[in-house]
């Protein structure tokens, strides 16, 4: 069953459930964040209306910053922004931004370890027609492996706000994935959210597997789960929106009570989320870890959902890879 | 204008610096030798004239900033912050080794007195920008900081300008970054910003006409809105007219194009690549600081 102290959407799985990108989240929450601290400032490649910065700079127009495009200059900008006191957002496609500029992030955002908010939009499959230049695969696995990187996936366009909110309120650098489609959002301004917690959105009594799963894929481990409680099989799904630093206890728990453990992301297998959770149960409590993610290739034009079911991150896979 | 005393006591103070500089690279058995020496005026310059510091308060609000972006020749911003007094001169002689602060490429987090990690060429130009357009908008109040939040560094300094410097190569003029940086900086009108440019035309592999040519350099700058100042950057008081005549433009940043001497002060290597990123030895070193000396 759902847990109430998650304190999720009430019509969470009806057709009618809220849907935004969670994009939209970027755009709420830097203009929240921006209130709160004169400090913060957004830097955008080009990309206003798609990456929501256009929001921030209808509202603080003196605080937006137009750098074309040129997303190693984005960086390198902020970096020297947040060297003289700025809290700096940059917001471009996870293809180009952590994909072009990745070195510029390695020695002057992380070496350098300044306060810089790295945002990178229309990561997954799930962008749909672009095709595979423009659908990010591979961010969560090059920011993971930056010492002293925070990398938070959030699962809707609430949770995505707070997020925003919490990463400027951090010291150090955080990189932040955000997805172009719009999905439901199943958090409300009650679910409670912080930078290196999960959260457990459901738990049968007599769970045999966990689910873990990071992004908007949540929700779909989400229906998952309730399609196999009506088949009778029990499971607990765990919300991971913080991919480093990992909510090891929330994991380890969920791991020691189901035995058996099941990770979801819209991002490659090799070196992403399910990688972080297989390495730290390998470490520390040796279960059957399965990755659902896509296998060592690129993505491909087509609708978001077909793209999502060709890929294997669809309910049905989910359920496939959980009753194995 | 400097009195003749004032520029023999700079002059002498770069010697000093070189001197360290080719005792730091003996005792480290590896590094850059050339650019270092070559630059040794015009940081002498720098932080002995034109910048406004403090070695007792690194981190102080009000001062100007330096960003070094071609991070190799650090033997010299680790020299000239000695003979500073940000730290002991002796402490230059740990350069590269396990557990110093001087790294082989500066990092920030180690040594105070660095204003950023650097060592990947390209990417100095568009932090100083950065900085530069922060500033402005501290001066023009359009952000108000906080007071209280004396962690960070918030305060904005009363209408006193500080002035961002930035000094890079002339071969990471390559780089893209250098020219997405050099449009932003244009773009922005960034008067607070001086830009270096070492312009000493050796790189790795020889020559930078030969590897990729830079020229017209000046033309290239001044078509991407900046004012572009060129000087003889071994000539301590042509260098620093040179900035203060930045300081006079009012509506772009200025970019000094200096032409330096690789090795500068040691006659025997002077204007020879093979010399960008080895360091003396022992007997070698000794030679060296003879000629410097004497120089």
């Amino acid at each position: 069953m759902l847990n109430p102290d998650a304190k999720l959407a009430e019509n969470i799985f009806s057709l009618e459930v809220e849907k935004r990108p969670t994009r939209d989240g970027f755009g709420t929450g830097t203009i929240e964040a921006a209130r709160a601290d004169p400090r913060v400032v957004v830097l955008c490649g080009d990309l206003a209306e798609s990456t929501r910065a256009l929001w921030f700079q209808k509202e603080f127009p003196e605080r937006f910053i137009e750098l074309g495009v040129a997303e190693q200059n984005m960086a390198t900008v902020a970096a020297g922004m947040a060297r003289a006191g700025m809290v700096p957002f940059i917001a471009s496609y996870a293809c180009f931004s952590p994909g072009r500029n990745y070195e510029q992030i390695r020695t002057t955002i992380a070496l350098n370890h300044v306060p810089v908010k790295i945002c990178g939009m229309h990561a997954g499959v799930s962008v749909g027609p672009d095709g595979a230049t423009h659908q990010m695969l591979e961010d969560i696995g090059m920011m993971r492996m930056l010492p002293g990187m925070t990398v938070i996936a959030p699962g809707d366009a609430e949770e995505a706000r707070k997020a925003v909110v919490a990463a400027a309120q951090t010291d150090g650098p955080v990189y932040l994935r955000f997805g172009r489609e719009a999905t439901p959002v199943f958090t409300t301004s009650e679910t409670p959210f912080q930078i290196g917690k999960a959260l457990t959105l459901w738990e049968s009594e007599n769970p045999t597997v966990a689910i873990l799963a990071t992004g908007a894929m949540s929700y779909t481990a989400l229906e998952a789960a309730r399609a196999f409680e009506a088949s009778g099989i029990g499971s607990i799904v765990l919300h991971v929106p913080t991919i480093k630093p990992l909510d090891t206890e929330a994991i380890l728990v969920a791991a020691r009570r189901a035995g058996r453990v099941v990770t979801v992301e819209e991002h490659q297998t090799a070196g992403g989320f399910g990688s972080a959770v297989a390495e730290l149960l390998s470490e520390r409590h040796p279960v059957s870890v399965k990755r659902l993610g896509v296998r060592d290739q690129f993505g491909q034009s087509g609708a978001p959902e077909e793209l999502l079911a060709y890929y294997g991150l669809d309910i049905a896979a989910i359920m496939h890879a959980a009753s194995e | 204008m400097l009195s003749d005393d004032e520029i023999k006591k700079l002059e002498s103070r770069a010697r000093d610096i070189r001197e360290t500089i080719i005792n730091s690279l003996v005792a480290a058995g590896s590094g850059h030798t050339a650019g270092p020496l070559g630059m040794a005026d015009i940081f002498t310059a720098l932080y002995f004239h034109i910048l406004k510091h403090d070695p007792t308060r690194p981190e102080w609000e009000g001062r100007d900033r330096l960003v070094l972006s071609n991070g190799h020749i650090c033997p010299v911003l680790y020299a000239t912050l000695a003979h500073a007094g940000y730290f002991d001169v002796e402490e230059c002689m740990t350069l590269r080794k396990f557990g110093s602060r001087l790294q082989g490429h500066p990092e920030r987090l180690r040594l105070p007195g660095l204003e950023t990690t650097s060592g990947p060429l390209g990417e100095g130009l568009s932090q100083a920008a950065g900085i530069a357009l922060s500033f402005r908008m501290d001066e023009c109040q359009d952000v108000v900081r906080p007071t209280s939040d004396v962690g960070r560094t918030t305060s904005y300094m009363g209408g006193e300008r500080r002035r961002v410097y930035c000094l890079m190569s002339d071969a990471e003029q390559q780089e893209g970054n250098t020219w997405e940086a050099a449009m932003f900086a244009g773009k922005n009108r960034l008067a607070g910003l001086t830009a270096i440019v070492d312009r000493n035309n050796i790189q790795i592999d020889g020559n930078t006409e030969d590897v990729m040519p830079l020229e017209p350099l000046a033309d290239k700058y001044r078509a991407f809105n900046w004012h572009v100042l060129e000087v003889n950057g071994n000539d301590i008081p042509a260098f620093i007219a040179a900035t203060e005549e930045a300081k006079a433009v009012a509506e772009k940043p200025t970019l000094i194009i200096a032409y330096t001497i690789p090795g500068k002060g040691v006659p025997e290597i002077e204007g020879d690549y093979h010399w960008h990123g080895k360091p003396p030895s022992k007997k070698e070193g000794e030679r060296f600081l003879e000629q410097i000396r004497h120089a």
